[in-house]
């Protein structure tokens, strides 16, 4: 008798012994993976730093009033050659997608958020989202082939074309998703004002979801504002001011690429300073979205996810 | 009910209400048009260069735009794509995954913020990698990385052979890697977010810790999800143009094959924005560039309509999923 409960508290230690041990390496399994997962964020995150910090070291030092505004001149001076054109540049191309692309990415949120659930928007929704991820180069690409190749020499309007296609996916796929979030019973109200249905969804319904679809603007600018790929073909990059829409012209990314093939000192730090002006703007452009975003969270919940706009 | 009829009210109404519908249906389609021009666009003025070559252009290997001596292949600038895509997305996927799983388990206070400052890397511009990529972290890549592999696999192992230079696909591949990260990161998290919370308890109840639930609950459901995700980033890393033109070395012809990961290449979009403005519309170097153009849209295309296709089904099925 004594024998059999012997024999089963040494069973109950060994399996709690096993149980223990086990337990025991599986903990440390989950630690050890926890570990790891951790290092991948830190990973992704020293780059960003890293390239952050560079930009403030090795930029801040270019950065003066002539050399935001004045000309590049020629190199060999001493001093970095000056980035006016480019940034001027930069704000006319960006201004000049936008007209294209707001409009167009704007009406095409409202046909698949107001008149969609069939069969073609479908389609377009998921080309929309297919055409968002296409290389810029072949936009630019393209851009070239329709309007450069046909008017013969490089313009601006090519180039503004080449970004307006890729911000209007951009905008239309942000527009959708907050325009979706607006109840019903808003476009309900409406019609029962007797509105017509573009009155409301025009004066109604996009004024409420604004917030979304101007957080699908900027960040769709601040996207654009640092392609240079489609530029390349499109406005080819130019060392003056501004001299009107059917000449080269410059642009911010553009001028940092010039920048990193040329072997000087000067042109090193200019490139520095240049991008040190584009990634602070776009930076800035995105924390103050997130920002806003959050703040604004609070009060309304007609955002979209911002992950859902690809950006 | 009335939410249908309100929205479908079609055939009656003032015109201006049909007018407005015209109107955004047409915006709709602009990306159709876009889309079917762009391919139709490329196809016939890269014409030429498939009535020279045929579809040996896709495996020809030479690049000589010399006048009379004109050869174009684009197998090389195939193969650079494909193998810089690839060893970015060996090093990307596992750590974006990684990302999307500490973001979820971590606590918000801390997982938020840094999951942002994963995303913020999208935000930086292409071409400020690249100068970056060039400036700095090329030489320290060399010095401490390249150079000691070189030194103790170069002779046995053909991957590490060749003399390191700081230009070649490894570099441009890991710049690859860190500009893939935030999307597949992104998208990744989404998908096991999209994981019902159900299954994930379960896998507590049974006892598991969280690696555990995440290998018995979370990955087995989200798989598709997952691969979509990693497909996105594919097509991200197949398109990407600035950084990798400042990296990869450009080599052109028989030399853009990479014979080690030293070894200088070129990709699709890196000998486009290379050649495009030097080439002489006239002559076949324009035709030869727009056919890369082409392949490189197929090819970009195809993957995201599969990625797109993955992800859209995984995300579709979260509201059924109590019911399987």
């Amino acid at each position: 008798m004594s024998n059999i409960i012997q024999n089963k508290q040494e069973k109950r230690a060994e399996y709690r012994a096993m149980f223990r041990s086990n337990v025991k390496n599986r903990l440390l399994v989950d630690k050890i993976m926890m570990g790891v997962v951790f290092a991948c964020v830190l990973i992704a995150i020293t780059p960003l730093l890293w390239i952050l910090g560079t930009l403030f070291y090795g930029g801040a030092e270019a950065l003066s009033w002539e050399f935001l505004t004045g000309e590049p001149g020629a190199i060999g001076e001493g001093i970095p050659p000056a980035i006016g054109p480019a940034i001027q540049g930069t704000l006319i191309i960006i201004g000049l997608s936008s007209i294209v692309g707001i409009p167009i990415g704007v009406m095409s949120g409202i046909y698949l958020a107001e008149f969609g659930g069939n069969w073609f928007s479908k389609q377009i929704r998921f080309f929309t989202d297919v055409f968002m991820e296409f290389p810029s180069i072949v936009l630019g690409v393209f851009a070239f082939l329709l309007i450069v190749l046909f008017l013969g020499h490089f313009s601006v309007w090519a180039g503004a074309f080449a970004l307006s296609l890729i911000m209007f996916p951009i905008i239309a796929r942000a527009t959708e998703e907050s325009l979706k979030m607006v109840p019903w019973s808003i476009r309900e109200a409406g019609a029962a004002l007797g509105l017509r249905k573009w009155i409301v969804t025009l004066r109604i319904v996009l004024p409420a979801a604004k917030n979304g679809i101007i957080t699908g603007i900027l960040l769709s600018v601040s996207r654009v504002g640092g392609e240079t790929a489609p530029l390349i073909m499109t406005i080819l990059g130019s060392s003056q001011f501004f001299s009107g829409f059917d000449s080269p012209m410059d642009a911010l990314p553009l001028r940092i690429w010039r920048f990193s093939l040329q072997p000087y000192d000067e042109a090193r730090l200019a490139g520095w300073g240049a991008a040190l002006v584009l990634v602070i703007t776009i930076l800035a452009i995105h924390i103050g979205v997130r920002y806003w975003f959050i703040h604004k969270r609070k009060k309304t919940d007609m955002i979209p996810r911002l992950s859902k706009i690809g950006v | 009910m009335l939410k249908r009829d309100f929205s479908k009210s079609r055939g009656r109404g003032p015109l201006s209400d049909k007018i407005f519908k015209i109107a955004a249906t047409v915006a709709g389609a602009y990306v159709l048009v876009v889309v079917l021009l762009m391919v139709v666009q490329l196809g016939w003025e890269s014409g030429p260069i498939w009535q020279e070559e045929g579809l040996g252009f896709i495996w020809g290997t030479d690049w000589n735009a010399v006048d009379g001596r004109e050869s174009f292949g684009a197998f090389p600038y195939i193969i650079g794509t494909l193998v810089t895509a690839a060893i970015a997305m060996s090093i990307g996927v596992p750590l974006s995954i990684g990302i999307a799983m500490f973001v979820l388990t971590a606590p918000k206070r801390i997982g938020d913020p840094l999951g942002y400052l994963v995303e913020l890397l999208a935000a930086v511009p292409s071409v400020v990698f690249g100068l970056w990529g060039l400036l700095v972290f090329r030489i320290y890549f060399k010095d401490l990385i390249e150079q000691p592999l070189h030194t103790a696999f170069g002779d046995s192992i053909f991957l590490f052979s060749g003399s390191p230079f700081g230009l070649d696909v490894l570099s441009a591949s890991i710049i690859l890697a860190i500009m893939i990260i935030p999307t597949i990161s992104a998208v990744s998290r989404d998908v096991m977010l999209a994981v019902p919370q159900q299954q994930k308890e379960a896998a507590y109840m049974l006892g598991s810790t969280t690696w555990e639930m995440f290998r018995l609950a979370v990955f087995p459901y989200s798989k598709a999800g997952l691969i979509g995700a990693s497909i996105l980033g594919l097509g991200r890393a197949i398109g990407e143009t600035m950084a990798v033109t400042m990296m990869i070395g450009n080599a052109t012809g028989l030399a853009a094959i990479p014979q080690s990961l030293f070894s200088t290449s070129a990709t699709m979009p890196s000998i486009i924005a290379n050649e495009f403005i030097e080439a002489s519309p006239v002559s076949l170097h324009m035709p030869a560039l727009l056919g890369v153009a082409l392949v490189l849209l197929l090819v970009s295309m195809s993957i995201n309509v599969v990625a797109h296709f993955l992800v859209i089904r995984m995300l579709k099925i979260k509201e059924g999923a109590i019911n399987n």
